[in-house]
């Protein structure tokens, strides 16, 4: 069960410990990197079974090199994953309590939300009921910008939202922590926070932005895949994987 | 504690309670790794190993073994006095860049310029240097951030490179010499190689250097792998 691990994968591996995430395209070409580096043999559709081995020798270290999808432009990731316990643990020594606190409370907010965002006006003000030591204002605008360099959450126009690497990480946990309040997308089956909502009260489902794309593409007239309801709302553009490479 | 002390120890726990504390051990280097930190041997007992002090070279040994199967590391005691560690790279650092991985290619020049210079040079050689590849250590990188930061500080930590003031300089200079990471991760040979491509120049007409890079492998360093596959 425990296939042979080369030095290939090590490296694999070194380069997902430094960097926490990366794209397909990225984790394609490095696997062939690794591959050429330490000549041994590269097959290009063999990246998720080349992983599947770096995994199998993690689990006893409770990690894992996992896959998932990024809620804005509908793109494979990967990213290297703690699962010592359902908690934040991998954060804490980033992290002072306070801080994590407020970051957990910036997850309910998210969670919480129709839209799956926070405003930075909202998180500012569950600063009021921390239990913790307070933090100032300058304090959370500055922790806030860490957790976006750190990729935990990304920003956009004042709005937070969970990064791509937060939701892979964090998906257990959320789902253990969440578990009335969070939602599956109807399409892949992941959990949901940026996407669209079926209006029928009975119905409700949501769909990813990047799913709601995907599937209603070439359809002239959308229809909820759950209730037959109109689906009333702007179907995106499917967004090409553009090939501007890394960064 | 004693090798039959250890023994004794072990036999009153399950295979897996051993697992799983090896599984703490390996992940507290990591978190420090992550920032090139070294870790010393009182906070590791104290923060992570806690009531299994009784079995802790066997932990130690245990997790040497997964750094050098799984993660292709080698943990390595710097400070015998101090009992710090480090984890450093079994991989060799290959010709070709990553392709993910940029800084590393910058540290790997100024190392070279070090080396190729007999081992210690002022900091202006290394500015200098770096401003011919087009990075400006007093502007702003686009990649890198703060340049000077980058050297002076963050290498600095990791080890990778020493920096030193020169005693009565007016204004106030620094050299640059190899740190402890340096010599234990980076091949000389390699350098050398690297050189001689660049220069079109046969490594050994650096006679200096050639019997630097060649003589017995550095390794000073008291190692705790086992470094068998
Ligand atoms: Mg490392
Ligand atoms: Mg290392
Ligand atoms: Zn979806
Ligand atoms: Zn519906």
């Amino acid at each position: 069960m425990s296939r042979q691990m080369g030095d290939n994968h090590r490296r694999f591996l070194q380069t997902m410990m430094v960097n926490g995430i990366i794209d397909e395209h990225g984790a394609r070409a490095l696997y062939q990197y690794c591959c050429e580096t330490h000549h041994t043999q590269y097959a290009p559709d063999k990246l998720d079974e080349f992983i599947d081995t770096i995994n199998s020798r993690l689990q006893p270290m409770f990690m894992q090199i996992r896959k998932g999808m990024s809620e804005d432009n509908g793109q494979q990731y990967y990213a290297l994953v703690n699962m010592a316990e359902t908690d934040i643990t991998r954060m804490s020594s980033d992290y002072a309590d306070n801080e994590l606190e407020l970051f957990r409370k910036t997850m309910d907010l998210i969670v919480g939300s129709e839209n799956g965002k926070a405003s930075s006006t909202d998180i500012l003000n569950t600063t009021d009921s921390m239990t913790t030591k307070k933090l100032k204002k300058s304090e959370t605008e500055h922790l806030l910008s860490r957790l976006v360099h750190d990729k935990w959450l990304s920003e956009k126009r004042g709005e937070y939202t969970l990064s791509t690497r937060c939701i892979i990480e964090m998906e257990p946990y959320i789902r253990t922590m969440y578990q009335d309040q969070f939602k599956e997308c109807h399409i892949c089956r992941n959990i949901a926070f940026q996407c669209q909502i079926c209006e029928n009260p009975t119905c409700g489902i949501k769909i990813h932005n990047p799913c709601v794309a995907r599937y209603f593409k070439g359809r002239s007239e959308p229809r909820c895949p759950a209730c037959d309801d109109f689906w009333p709302h702007e179907i995106p553009e499917v967004k090409r994987p553009h090939s501007q490479s890394r960064r | 504690p004693s090798t039959s002390q250890v023994q004794r120890g072990l036999e009153k726990l399950t295979p897996a309670q051993v697992d799983q504390k090896t599984a703490e051990v390996v992940q507290y280097f990591l978190v420090k790794d992550q920032k090139k930190i070294p870790v010393r041997r009182a906070d590791l007992v104290k923060h992570v190993v806690k009531d299994y002090r009784n079995i802790y070279p066997e932990i130690l040994k245990r997790a040497a073994r997964t750094f050098d199967q799984v993660f292709g590391l080698k943990l390595v005691e710097i400070d015998p006095k101090n009992k710090m560690y480090i984890l450093v790279n079994n991989l060799e650092t290959p010709e070709r860049a990553s392709p993910i991985n940029p800084k590393m290619g910058l540290l790997f020049v100024i190392l070279s310029v070090i080396f190729m210079k007999g081992g210690v040079v002022r900091e202006n050689l290394i500015w200098n240097t770096l401003k011919k590849l087009r990075v400006d250590p007093g502007e702003k990188h686009e990649e890198f951030g703060d340049v000077r930061k980058m050297v002076t500080d963050e290498f600095v930590r990791q080890r990778y490179l020493e920096y030193v003031r020169i005693p009565h300089t007016e204004p106030i200079e620094h050299e640059f010499r190899w740190g402890q990471r340096a010599d234990a991760e980076v091949s000389k040979a390699k350098i050398l190689e690297f050189m001689g491509e660049l220069h079109d120049q046969d490594p050994k007409t650096w006679i200096q250097q050639y019997r630097e890079a060649h003589s017995t492998p550095t390794s000073s360093q008291a190692s705790t792998s086992s470094s068998q596959r």
